[in-house]
């Protein structure tokens, strides 16, 4: 009832603005205004290409200036402060070659509108110009190409040997941690022994997986690279971590890693920034599914020493869940893992967690 | 004005040449050489054949246009939804109870439902709108009147070509209906949340009809463009060459070829992804644990589907915009009496694009775990369209210079059209390297981007064709005072939603998130987002001015001459209302470029292209005098 009510308004709206419209037709025909001339409304409109660039532009340049601070994240890693010059690098760039195409394209709106009498200017083409507005453009971009380019090489190049390891599985709709555990080296996972206890997969028949323990927050050391691996185990999801400037997807199928290198602590961050509440956020950024919007885990960023003693003091998931690992063992032959980085898996050989850096 | 005064004092040469030779309407008794005259001029034809399954393809051009129209004023409608939640997620919705029933629960917006409409307002914007809205409309209605052909080349298959769109309409329309939902994984449905239906209820029978609409909408896209190629290579009239063909037809040309070249992959896509979802193939599927079980699927890759996806999804957005591009090109020109600035640099560029479309795909896939060497390949190939597309922007502008510009709602169109496009192509720099696509991949930076570059500039060239070829569509014109309404409230709309919008991308802000209310990084737009939201909503509403003048002036507009623009290209010598076949006497031949505007020596501002070299020797430059003798 209330969706016909509402559609009947605006049908009559409809009809009651379309009555309005005749009638003003009709008269203006009548008074002798209805002109088929170019007349006013060519200069009305050229004018209003004026006031549109002259205001729209005030109004750009005071919205963007009003939302500078609150649209730049603080940047918390080392690549993170290169990107963040190309960008700006590169707005300012494009800036100029928008407001000088803007302009001109108003001005001259403005300018040659018509003119009783006046002819335009027959100027088919002109070879020179079209050689000078392809090369210059072209050369600008080889040099953006270029920068963007080794950037880019060396962002997504492999990691640093001393890299501490996190792996992140995504999944619907929340991130799961692992760290390597002491012998810095992570176990194998298999997808088909995920169950309600065991959710990331671990197969304990693989050693090196028997000291991996799993976390709620992710925890990475400053001024050390950190080489973060990320699975999916249901769908696409994306690691996001917008003050690190890192994102990557989660493929199920198909780990994928990022490394980057954090250079301020959360509490470094928190009182720079005068928030006490402030954390580090990773955030799903490929659409997962209903909850998509709320996937979220936090990031701590340590002193090295603290996170030392935070990685010292973790319990392994075998630990912690004895029945997975007796359950494995009633049932051997069945469970042991036919998947991925046999290598990994095969030497566990132990090592001190402080020999890394 | 739009019948613009300054009614030059036509040379005799001219005048007669506008009609087309024998210029008077040919009664229909008389068909004489009229080649083309099956039964279709016959007054008794059945309202059936001549309104429903017509074969003209003036009549498909016209139903493209208004199938095009009905789903841009829902896809508006589903975007103002979203809108709504953007800007007040703590908002009470229940008033909207009785439109969407069980998706509100509780005065809240259901968060699945939120990414069923992201999805669909983005397959119906692209595909329905702006891909069978736009080329539809306009290489339908245009090829033939411009390159002088009766009719395309095969009329049935154009018929075919509109049915099976309007098939394909029909099924994506009744997905919206069904228990659970409509497709709900994004308009580039990835898997494996599109294949599996225990990962978000819009991938059950809503992506099957999705996938089974787009399956039909690439047959009705392959139906035209194989049209549309073949009638531009061979049914040119006499004298037109390639380089005679105005612009708009280079750009309906090259767009059919990408579709022709490119929609066949989605095909294969689709048809993969039909396979993983009911037959248990494993082409996209590997390793995956959901709604407790492990399923059996293993070797298959969800990134081989964004590859074959975005190998469709990147020629696509060219596909959009480049008819848009060739009738801004065609009306700048002509409002602003000026020859286009570098003809042959524009078909250049347009080339240039073309080609370069197919070979940068994956610059949407920098992030998704492709090896990275590729990502430096594809960013390098990707900022280079720039520079095509800087040379369009250029030529342009030039041509507006030293113009006698007439502000009709078209010029003012294809003016917004090039604003539009420079300020969204321009961010296309940052997004498409690399580096800097790490932090800005899935942002709202993103969304903002090309909802200037290929969605609003797409319409704005939709808008500036159809007030331009309204006269020739209907035979009356549109009222220009309020297409001067509906272009300013638009123009300012457009900036207002999407210049903030980049603000909330460059802090980071997730696009297809429901709500930013959980995260502290994106949680400090809640102003510009309600700010952004009002001034979608506004520019939505806006748009039902354009629509009522539309369907006035059908029906009441001003009766339009044969001529209003005081246009050189060949539609223009057809008859007010043209007939099956276009033009009632011989189809007029063609011996100049349709740019001649203002040309010195001339009386006119403007000479036809179907006036002869010999008949204006006042105005010949050297080598065309001697094209005269």
């Amino acid at each position: 009832m209330t969706a016909l009510t509402i559609v009947l308004v605006l049908v009559l709206l409809l009809v009651v603005f379309g009555l309005l419209f005749r009638l003003q037709i009709l008269t203006s025909i009548f008074s002798g205004t209805f002109t088929r001339d170019i007349g006013m409304s060519n200069s009305v409109n050229a004018i209003l290409m004026l006031v549109f660039m002259v205001f729209g532009g005030a109004w750009f340049a005071y919205s963007f200036v009003e939302n500078f601070n609150k649209m730049n994240p603080p940047i918390a890693s080392v690549h993170g402060h290169e990107m963040e010059r190309m960008f700006w690098t590169t707005m300012a760039v494009i800036g100029v070659a928008f407001l000088i195409t803007q302009a001109l394209l108003f001005i001259y709106s403005y300018k040659y509108q018509y003119k009783e009498g006046r002819r335009a200017y027959f100027f088919a083409h002109n070879n020179k110009i079209e050689v000078i507005w392809t090369v210059i453009p072209a050369i600008v971009m080889a040099a953006l190409i270029f920068a963007g380019w080794k950037a880019w090489t060396r962002i997504t190049g492999p990691a640093p040997k001393e890299s501490v390891v996190v792996e992140v599985m995504g999944k619907q709709f929340n991130w799961l941690v692992r760290y390597p555990g002491r012998d810095m080296k992570l176990g194998v996972v298999n997808y088909r022994m995920i169950d309600a206890v065991n959710e990331f997969g671990f197969d304990l028949s693989d050693n090196a997986a028997l000291d991996d323990f799993t976390t709620n927050e992710i925890h990475v050391p400053k001024g050390v690279p950190v080489l973060i691996k990320i699975r999916s185990r249901d769908v696409l999801h994306a690691v996001y971590m917008p003050h690190f400037r890192v994102q990557m997807y989660a493929v199920p199928g198909m780990p994928t890693r990022f490394w980057f290198t954090p250079t301020m602590t959360t509490d470094e961050m928190r009182a720079k920034l005068g928030n006490p509440g402030f954390n580090y956020e990773l955030a799903c950024n490929q659409v997962c599914g209903g909850s998509h919007f709320a996937m979220k885990a936090t990031v701590i960023v340590d002193e090295p020493d603290d996170y030392q003693n935070w990685y010292a003091a973790q319990e392994s998931f075998a630990k912690k869940n004895p029945e997975v690992l007796a359950a494995l063992k009633q049932k051997p032959a069945a469970t042991v893992s036919q998947v991925a980085e046999p290598a990994e898996a095969k030497e566990a050989a132990p090592s001190p967690l402080a020999a890394s850096y | 004005m739009s019948d613009m005064a300054a009614k030059p004092n036509l040379s005799p040469s001219v005048q007669e040449a506008q009609g087309g030779r024998g210029s008077s309407p040919v009664p229909a008794t008389e068909h004489g050489d009229h080649l083309h005259h099956d039964d279709h001029e016959h007054h008794d034809q059945h309202w059936l054949w001549k309104y429903v399954f017509s074969q003209d393809h003036k009549t498909i051009a016209k139903q493209f246009l208004i199938t095009g129209m009905i789903w841009a004023i829902l896809g508006g409608t589903l975007s103002s939804l979203f809108r709504l939640q953007l800007g007040w997620p703590e908002g009470s919705m229940q008033w909207l109870t009785p439109f969407l029933g069980k998706w509100i629960q509780a005065g809240k917006l259901n968060p699945e439902f939120y990414l069923a409409l992201v999805t669909m307002h983005g397959t119906i914007m692209v595909f329905f709108v702006l891909t069978a809205g736009l080329s539809g409309t306009f290489s339908n209605f245009l090829i033939p009147l411009q390159v002088g052909a009766r009719d395309m080349a095969s009329g049935f298959m154009n018929m075919l070509s509109y049915w099976f769109f309007f098939l394909s309409s029909i099924v994506m329309f009744s997905s919206l209906f069904i228990e659970t939902g409509p497709a709900s994984a994004g308009w580039t449905i990835y898997p494996p949340l599109s294949a599996l239906p225990q990962s978000i209820p819009g991938s059950g029978a809503g992506m099957t009809l999705w996938l089974v609409s787009m399956a039909l909408f690439i047959v009705s896209q392959l139906l035209g463009g194989v049209n549309y190629v073949t009638t531009v290579i061979n049914m040119r009239t006499r004298g037109m060459s390639m380089s005679k063909l105005p612009l708009t037809i280079w750009a309906f040309f090259l767009t059919a070829i990408l579709g022709i070249l490119s929609f066949p992959v989605l095909f294969s896509a689709a048809l993969l992804l039909i396979f993983d979802r009911s037959f248990g193939t494993s082409f996209f599927l590997s390793d995956i644990y959901i709604a407790g079980q492990a399923l059996s699927n293993q070797g298959g890759s969800p990134v081989l589907f964004q590859h074959l996806f975005w190998f469709l999804g990147h020629p696509e957005v060219y596909i959009v915009i480049m008819p848009a591009m060739g009738m801004v090109s065609e009306v700048l020109a002509t409002n602003a009496r000026k020859p286009i600035f570098g003809y042959r640099a524009m078909i250049g560029s347009l080339i240039g694009i073309s080609l370069l479309s197919f070979v940068v795909w994956a610059h949407h896939m920098f992030v998704t775990g492709m090896n990275p060497f590729l990502g430096s390949v594809f960013m390098f190939l990707t900022l280079i369209i720039a520079v095509p597309s800087g040379v369009k922007v250029f030529n342009w502008l030039a041509t507006l210079w030293r113009g006698n510009i007439r502000f009709t709602a078209a010029m003012l169109f294809s003016i917004g059209f090039v604003s539009l496009f420079i300020a969204g192509g321009l961010t296309g720099i940052i997004l498409g390297n690399a580096t800097l696509d790490i932090q800005m991949h899935n942002t709202y930076f993103v969304v903002a981007h090309f909802h200037l570059v290929m969605g609003s500039s797409a319409f704005f060239g939709l808008f500036a064709g159809v007030y331009h070829w309204f006269p020739k569509m209907f035979g009356r014109m549109m009222d220009e005072k309020l297409g001067y309404i509906h272009f300013w409230l638009t123009f300012v709309g457009v900036y207002l939603v999407f210049m903030p919008m980049h603000y909330v991308g460059i802090a980071g802000f997730p696009r297809r998130y429901y709500a930013w209310t959980g995260f502290d990084a994106f949680s400090q737009f809640a102003d510009l987002n309600k700010f952004i939201s009002i001034a979608a909503i506004l520019a939505f509403f806006g748009q039902f001015i354009f629509i009522f003048n539309f369907f006035y002036s059908i029906f009441r507009g001003r009766r339009a001459t044969q001529n209003p623009w005081n246009s050189t290209t060949l539609e223009w010598t057809t008859p007010v209302n043209p007939g099956h076949g276009n033009w009632p006497g011989e189809i007029p031949a063609v011996y100049r470029w349709p740019y001649d505007y203002s040309k010195p020596g001339s009386e006119v501002d403007f000479i036809p292209q179907n006036v002869p070299y010999s008949k204006t020797q006042s105005s010949n430059l050297p080598y065309e005098q001697d094209m005269a003798e």
